[in-house]
């Protein structure tokens, strides 16, 4: 598989506190890879880094042959790296229908469609649909139709997660990072939202990285793991060999799983 | 729900061109005052959309009325259409580079930083001997392509030419809503984080709603201008700027015709407090603003939508 993401030699440091260190990752095309690691070990700012959020101190991210590590989020966004939040990032005082409206208008302007002078109904690239039904169809499939007229402000938190992983998969990403979809979820609905998720992804063809701290959820639906512990890469394999790591077992997981 | 903006539009137009020689000149003044008045909340409807509220829109309405006095004083022109191209031009220019300034900045800053620039003007221009200092200086009777309209015509054509304009402008913006960039400003106000990871430059289309709020703002200062016949320093001055916040705040940002219908009713208010006790009319102007706040926070025109809401 060609690699699609590659980080290399990621350093951070945030004052005395180190959040990246040397992280060096390939990332392959069409893979999902799950990021694990307690609070603080460097999950989050691995995201943050490919997405432009934080600029690594040292160290370089190229997406598909191309230096990225300058860009800003929103041009990063428009090459394809999409993410969701760890807190929903949502339109509070808008409905999820027009909160999905706003994301396929941001899709439309950057190609040029929809502007001021354009007839009609434009049609949304990748969904060859005017943005209504593109909205409706992203809606069905993340099972938000129902939440249709709600405010966003008013939603369950699941519920939330999934219009926060929706708005991201407006601009049909090549890579979709998810940090933390299944959290402030019920036990009962991750994998629900999971399998759901990955469905919807894979129907794209995107490549998926998700921060997770359920390891049932990180065996069933990661292809490979990357377990973090102080800023560093302490284990990079599949989950069934990654779990077992005594590493990952006594920094990651813990005595009791 | 099917949109009737412009066919209200059309038939405002329709009314006002038709029924307006029959209407008594006093009322002439008012109205294109108001349609003035009314593109201004119009451009700060836009900005206040997206959670931004100038303190400083009088910068632009001051800039048109300048710029429209300008052309008369310098090179003699007092043709009411290219009066307001240039107010339009001016505002727009300025807003253009100062938008470079302030679209990095959001609330209060944003707000005091408006009011700043504005009384810089004021300040420039009440030191500018050239510009008539803060006695300001007399426009050129209005005309119309060139020609001045009789003395009983003058008042009707500056209205009509009034409503013309600023209906037009409406519709742009109205269509302007509509498109991707203008859908954008409630996002803006909601969420910029979300805003950038979708791709989108808040910043940008900040900068973008700054300048169509100057144009709209230039034009209506020239109107102004032409209509009173006279500018001076105090079209910049904060106050002003307040009252057309408070205009915007009347009217809510429900609709493009309600910053007109805004400034209507709060000429009405205005007009009727003064007569009432004209040494304590500003009591009544705020406790008309009060009662709306309290009762109507988005605007009376938001009593429309109720409506429609409910049947």
């Amino acid at each position: 598989m060609p690699v699609i993401l590659d980080a290399r030699g990621l350093c951070k440091n945030f004052g005395a506190v180190t959040a990246a260190a040397e992280v060096n990752a390939a990332i392959e095309r069409d893979s999902v890879v799950g990021l694990i690691g307690t609070n603080g070990a460097g999950k989050t700012t691995f995201i943050n880094m490919i997405t432009g959020y934080l600029k690594p101190d040292r160290g370089s991210i190229e997406f598909e042959g191309r230096d990225i590590t300058p860009l800003a989020p929103r041009d990063i966004t428009r090459l394809g790296i999409c993410r969701s939040f760890q807190i929903p990032q949502l339109y509070s005082s808008l409905s999820v229908f027009d909160n999905m409206m706003v994301a396929l208008g941001v899709v439309l302007a950057n190609a040029g469609r929809g502007g001021f002078f354009s007839r009609g109904h434009p049609l949304v690239p990748g969904f060859e649909a005017p943005a209504e039904e593109a909205a409706e169809r992203l809606l069905e499939r993340f099972g938000l139709a129902e939440y249709r007229d709600r405010n966003a402000q008013a939603l369950p938190g699941g519920v939330r997660k999934l219009l926060d992983i929706a708005l991201a998969m407006v601009a049909r990403p090549r890579i979709l990072l998810l940090d933390e979809p299944t959290s402030g979820v019920s036990a009962a609905e991750k994998f629900g939202i999971m399998q759901m998720v990955l469905d919807g992804v894979r129907a794209e063809g995107a490549t998926v990285l998700f921060v997770e701290h359920d390891m049932e959820v990180v065996s069933r639906f990661a292809q490979r793991v990357l377990a973090f512990y102080d800023g560093r890469i302490i284990a990079d394999a599949v989950p069934q060999v990654a779990l077992a790591d005594p590493e990952v077992k006594r920094y990651v997981v813990g005595r009791h799983a | 729900m099917r949109d009737r903006t412009t066919l209200l539009v059309c038939v405002i137009l329709a009314l006002l061109l038709i029924g307006g020689p029959f209407i008594p000149q006093w009322a002439m003044f008012i109205v294109t005052i108001a349609f003035a008045q009314g593109l201004v909340a119009l451009g700060l409807m836009l900005l206040l959309r997206a959670g931004l509220v100038s303190f400083g829109q009088a910068l632009y309405y001051c800039l048109g009325a300048y710029a429209a006095g300008a052309l008369g004083r310098f090179l003699g022109i007092a043709d009411i259409f290219v009066q307001m191209l240039a107010g339009a031009l001016v505002a727009g220019v300025a807003a253009f580079v100062l938008g470079f300034l302030l679209a990095k900045y959001r609330g209060i800053f944003f707000g005091l930083l408006s009011l700043a620039l504005s009384m810089i003007l004021y300040g420039l221009l009440v030191k500018n001997e050239a510009l008539g200092s803060t006695d300001g200086f007399n426009i050129l009777p209005s005309k119309l392509f060139g020609v001045r309209p009789g003395a009983e015509w003058v008042r009707y054509a500056v209205m009509a030419s009034a409503a013309v304009v600023s209906l037009l402008l409406a519709l742009v913006v109205h269509r302007y809503l509509r498109t991707p960039l203008g859908r954008l400003a409630p996002a803006i106000k909601d969420n910029e984080i979300r805003v950038e990871y979708m791709g989108a430059s808040a910043r940008y289309a900040v900068h973008v709603k700054y300048v169509i709020a100057a144009v709209l703002a230039g034009v209506g200062g020239a109107l102004a201008a032409t209509t009173v016949g006279h500018i001076d320093p105090e079209m910049a001055f904060w106050t002003t700027s307040g009252e057309f916040i408070f205009i915007t705040i009347l009217a809510g940002t429900g609709n493009v015709i309600a910053p007109f219908a805004g400034a209507l009713l709060y000429g009405a208010i205005r007009t009727t407090a003064y007569d009432l006790s004209p040494n304590t009319w500003q009591l009544s102007l705020g406790t008309a603003l009060l009662l709306i706040i309290v009762f109507l926070p988005e605007g009376f025109w938001s009593l429309f939508k109720r409506h429609a809401r409910h049947s």
